[in-house]
């Protein structure tokens, strides 16, 4: 039971969307946008969080859709949930990652932009966005607008107060990359990541992104570089140990010692996989 | 803009039949159900999404019941294990002895009903995956795993 309550929207447009935040707000209605709502209601039952509204964004057409626009631009909407991704099969690297986000019981519930915008630490989704370069479009009182997702995402998805996502694109080219996807557990297969590894490799080169590694997801040009430039495996394993070493997470899933040793194999393991591709 | 602002007449389909109910925008489907339609098939357990003991189908698709609000049902067939009616994977479990307590019982049953109708021919490891959406304490995963096998080779009725 929710130990409070709240009033419910569903609104059928982005434009009621946009509008009940802006109503709601002013009214004090503290309004939240509501995607799968399993951290929504998780962390109101819990009394971690509390809201006056919840504005449900899934009858939003925008936000369902999953379709190849004009552009050659592969188009999924916030609202899908992790399930439709998986089971559709467009995007590979994006359905090997959802597909290893909670269970498949969860994945028919949790959405795309539920998982982007979540406050866990780890949002596995936006790995592969992150890698692909895949631009994020978002709505708010400013109208409809398009990022890169290097623009809106840095450690979380920084949205203005009373936007929510709309959809995510992505380049065909891009999406059918060779990829890799590795998640490490401290002991279940279902469980939040010790560290998870996505990426693919475009034009010759490597393009890696985390999570679980640091406090955030993150891709960085910087570990790419070493991955690109060093031949032998090891060696180029301990160059990125070396330069992420100072940030890695120490908490209960694993130390930060035990977390440098699983990265050093990921990478030594990645990098042979991908060798010959 | 459909809107529930506090306590509030709904329409719900569950089991193929139309309920209308007073709920509140808070009120969660597990509760609903076990509450209000006297539906205890699907059972409270973690409350968390981890355990999959409240598990029913939503427009065929399994769900966990206790991260769902009542007011999303609004529009979606719902069905619980009441509504199963002596469906094949009911029988499977009797026959391969796939449950002890039984209180994960109707999660796993609802999970391996929907896993029949929308993949009838899924590979082994997308039958692992949708079983580990549950959890069964008293370990008869040997036997719920045989019993859904037998339902997806045709071997019951
Ligand atoms: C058992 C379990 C295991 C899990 N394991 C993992 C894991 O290993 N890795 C992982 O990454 N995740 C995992 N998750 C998922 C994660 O913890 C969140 O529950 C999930 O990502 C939230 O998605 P949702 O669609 O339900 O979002 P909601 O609960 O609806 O919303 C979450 C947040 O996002 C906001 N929001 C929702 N949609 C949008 C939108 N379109 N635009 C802007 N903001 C929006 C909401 O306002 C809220 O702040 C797990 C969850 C469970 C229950």
């Amino acid at each position: 039971m929710i130990p409070f309550e709240f009033d419910y929207y569903k609104p059928a447009t982005i434009q009621e969307a946009t509008e009940a935040y802006c109503q709601l707000e002013a009214a004090g209605k503290e309004p939240v946008y509501y995607g799968g709502g399993s951290e929504l209601i998780s962390m109101a039952r819990l009394g971690n969080l509390h809201f006056g509204s919840v504005i449900d964004i899934k009858a939003i057409p925008e936000c369902k859709v999953l379709e190849y626009d004009r552009d050659n631009q592969l188009v999924l909407g916030s609202a899908l949930t992790l399930s439709e991704i998986c089971e559709s099969k467009q995007f590979p690297l994006l359905e090997k990652t959802a597909g290893r986000i909670a269970d498949h019981t969860m994945q028919c519930k949790i959405t795309l932009g539920g998982n982007l915008a979540s406050t866990i630490l780890y949002r596995e989704t936006v790995l592969p966005l992150l890698v692909a370069d895949s631009r994020i479009t978002i709505a708010g009182k400013d109208g409809i607008r398009d990022f890169p997702i290097s623009r809106i995402f840095d450690k979380r998805l920084n949205l203005p107060k009373g936007s929510f996502v709309v959809r995510v694109s992505t380049e065909k080219g891009v999406v059918g990359s060779p990829y890799f996807h590795i998640k490490k557990t401290r002991n279940e297969k279902i469980d939040y990541p010790l560290i998870t590894v996505a990426g693919i490799k475009t034009s010759g080169r490597l393009r890696i992104a985390f999570s679980g590694l640091l406090p955030y997801p993150f891709r960085s040009i910087k570990v790419e570089n070493i991955l690109n430039e060093f031949d032998d495996e090891t060696v180029c394993a301990m160059e990125v140990v070396n330069f992420l070493s100072d940030k890695i997470l120490s908490d209960i899933n694993g130390s930060s010692e035990y977390r440098k040793f699983e990265l050093k194999n990921t990478i030594i393991n990645v990098l042979e996989t991908m060798k010959d591709v | 803009m459909f809107c529930l602002k506090g306590k509030s007449l709904i329409t719900i389909n569950v089991n193929e039949e139309d309920y209308e109910l007073l709920i509140r925008p808070s009120d969660i489907l597990l509760d609903t159900l076990r509450n209000q339609l006297g539906l205890t098939g699907a059972k409270p357990g973690c409350n968390n999404g981890d355990c999959g003991t409240c598990t029913v189908l939503v427009n065929g698709w399994p769900v966990k019941s206790c991260l769902m609000l009542t007011a999303e049902a609004v529009g979606k067939k719902i069905t619980t294990v009441e509504g199963l009616k002596a469906a094949p994977i009911q029988k499977a479990f009797i026959e391969q002895f796939a449950f002890q307590c039984g209180y994960c019982t109707s999660g796993f049953l609802m999970v391996c009903h929907a896993l029949a109708g929308i993949h009838p021919d899924p590979p082994d490891i997308v039958i692992d995956e949708w079983l580990q959406s549950n959890i069964c304490r008293c370990t008869s995963y040997e036997e719920i795993g045989t019993a859904i096998r037998t339902v997806l080779d045709g071997k019951i009725e």
